[in-house]
């Protein structure tokens, strides 16, 4: 990549994202407003030596991916909500089986079919909690086209790391628009692959790991051969359903290994928030409509700042207590009803009053709302 | 919103089909070619033809937060269902283009009335290039990017083998918007 500005889509940046991150196999079933990911892959990934392949739906697409990821290759989905609560199944599978892939989901307005091609935030708590029984997810979420090349290298160096599924949770907005970008900045960024076993196929065990680490993962096709269950499995990867202590130890590392790392996940940028009275906290396309409020609100005198949190899972606990110490308010500013605002009222002193401002007519949030509510004017505001 | 001088908002509206999002794919490639911050949004039905839809461009000389068009400096308009939809938030000093045939309920006087369609069919053979002749009368118009980088955005955004016809139908719109400047002053809102 040389040092040009270009002109670049958000869907084009996750594209050339996932090349850049060493991606190898793509799977899915083209799905507005995400489309573009496919389309672009279907050229670019064919080029650079990899696989790409339409499947017959959702469901299938990520399954594929499960399979592609197990002989070794790095792996990719990209879908919208419809899509992405069909991979819901498949998704707790790799969370099981600790297969490292990528899942975007370009959000648009939902439920449902929704609206196609209307921007929305409602998936913020699907991506954590979509697939059934106790887990934990990493998720990220892109605020402008640069961040959504760089965040969807960093998604794949964390499945890779981690050996677990990770989400970039885009929106409508964010997929479609297009601006300016440099990103020979991330040219040196270090890729990560998942570590290969050291033992030869005979001594090798497919599940034995430290307590807080994923176990090192064999490549189908190179002679080793190991069962793969989305079933409790002990160190062998066969079933384990009557050894409680093995079941315990399984489902607890699956979540160590995650959160042990928590602070290096833990994305985000933060602007004015130091002296900030109103702290405001947005994701994806609606923090850049916060960005913009925070200046207008401070050329109206208000001690107005920005947290924008880049990792929304796993929750950013500590970051988000450290940076609301002592604000008067915290404001949330979602296209939703406020899902990530009473994740953050959890963990926010009493002290402190959480507000959530919400957009829910397809349209991105617009900082009027927000200036509004400083002044007393908006009718979307809850104080949770 | 305090108006940053050096920030132009435009909205490019018609139907589906017509190549509005192109257009202002194009202006933001010419943006970012003369070094400026460019966005680029957009509003469409689920409909692949026909419908109003929007093309958004800001062009900046500095970073760009909310991304989409609040006063628009420049507002253009290829067909009459998508002027009703979409003029609305015009600058004031703003410069209103639309094709000759789109009806405006009022009588307005301070828009620019060009033969958009017209030429595109007419003198180039081609209607599906009216996009480009308005990009032409826009750029002309407002002064707001070069020529050569508009040309320049141009060959990187159309198919090679169009490029010719496109690069007409760019002058020729460029042609319409100097002539209208030559005889008289253009409209502002």
């Amino acid at each position: 990549m040389t040092s040009e500005r270009r002109l670049m889509q958000g869907n084009e940046a996750c594209a050339e994202g996932a090349l850049k991150a060493g991606l190898q196999f793509f799977a899915g079933y083209p799905i507005t407003p995400s489309t573009e990911i496919a389309e672009i892959l279907s050229r670019r990934l064919p080029e650079q030596g990899g696989k790409f392949i339409q499947m017959e739906d959702e469901i299938a697409s990520m399954a594929a991916v499960i399979g592609a990821s197990l002989t070794g290759a790095k792996s990719l989905t990209a879908t919208s909500g419809p899509g992405f609560s069909l991979k819901q199944e498949n998704l707790g599978f790799a969370i099981m089986t600790e297969v490292p892939c990528v899942i975007v989901n370009v959000q648009r307005l939902g439920p449902s079919t929704g609206g196609p091609t209307l921007t929305a935030q409602g998936d913020v708590l699907q991506a954590r909690w979509g697939t059934h029984g106790e887990h934990t997810i990493i998720a990220l979420c892109p605020a402008s086209v640069e961040e959504t090349y760089y965040l969807t290298i960093m998604a794949f160096n964390y499945a890779e790391r981690f050996r677990t599924p990770v989400i970039l949770l885009m929106d409508e907005t964010i997929g479609h628009l297009r601006e300016s970008v440099q990103l020979d900045k991330y040219d040196k960024m270090k890729i990560f692959s998942r570590p290969r076993p050291w033992e030869t196929p005979d001594k090798y065990l497919p599940y034995a790991a430290e307590d807080d680490a994923p176990p090192p993962m064999a490549v189908f096709g190179e002679g080793y051969r190991y069962h793969v269950t989305g079933l409790v499995h002990d160190e062998s990867g066969f079933p384990c359903t009557g050894n409680h202590a093995a079941i315990d130890r399984l489902l607890r590392r699956l979540n160590n290994k995650i959160m042990a790392h928590q602070d290096e996940i833990t994305l985000y940028k933060d602007t004015m928030t130091e002296d900030a009275e109103h702290l405001l906290i947005a994701f994806g396309a609606s923090a850049r409509s916060a960005a913009s409020a925070v200046k207008i609100a401070r050329r109206e005198g208000i001690r107005a700042g920005l947290l924008q949190v880049q990792t929304l899972w796993p929750f950013p606990e500590k970051l988000i207590r450290q940076k609301t110490l002592g604000k008067r308010s915290v404001l949330v500013p979602e296209m939703n009803l406020g899902q990530y605002a009473r994740e953050i009222k959890k963990v926010v002193s009493d002290k402190t009053m959480v507000v959530t401002l919400s957009q829910i007519d397809g349209r991105l949030f617009h900082p009027n709302k927000i200036v509004a509510y400083f002044r007393g004017e908006e009718r979307h505001a809850e104080i949770l | 919103m305090m108006k940053d001088p050096r920030q132009w908002q435009i909205r490019l509206s018609g139907s589906g089909g017509q190549g509005l999002i192109l257009a202002g794919i194009i202006l933001a490639e010419a943006g970012n070619l003369e070094n400026k911050y460019v966005v680029q949004t957009q509003s469409y039905g689920p409909e692949a033809r026909g419908g109003a839809i929007r093309a958004e461009v800001i062009i900046s000389d500095m970073p760009i937060d909310y991304l989409e068009v609040e006063t628009a400096d420049i507002f253009l308009a290829l067909t009459t269902e998508a002027y009703a939809k979409y003029c609305y938030n015009v600058a004031s000093g703003g410069l209103v283009i639309i094709d000759e045939n789109v009806k405006t309920k009022l009588q307005r006087t301070r828009v620019n009335r060009f033969p958009i369609i017209a030429t595109a069919r007419d003198s180039l053979g081609r209607e599906i290039v009216a996009n480009i002749v308005a990009l032409g009368v826009l750029v002309s118009l407002s002064e707001i990017l070069h020529y050569d980088t508009v040309l320049a955005a141009l060959k990187k955004r159309v198919p090679p083998h169009t490029m010719e016809l496109n690069a007409r139908a760019f002058e020729k719109g460029w042609d319409l918007g100097k002539e209208r400047l030559a005889v008289k002053e253009v409209e502002k809102i």
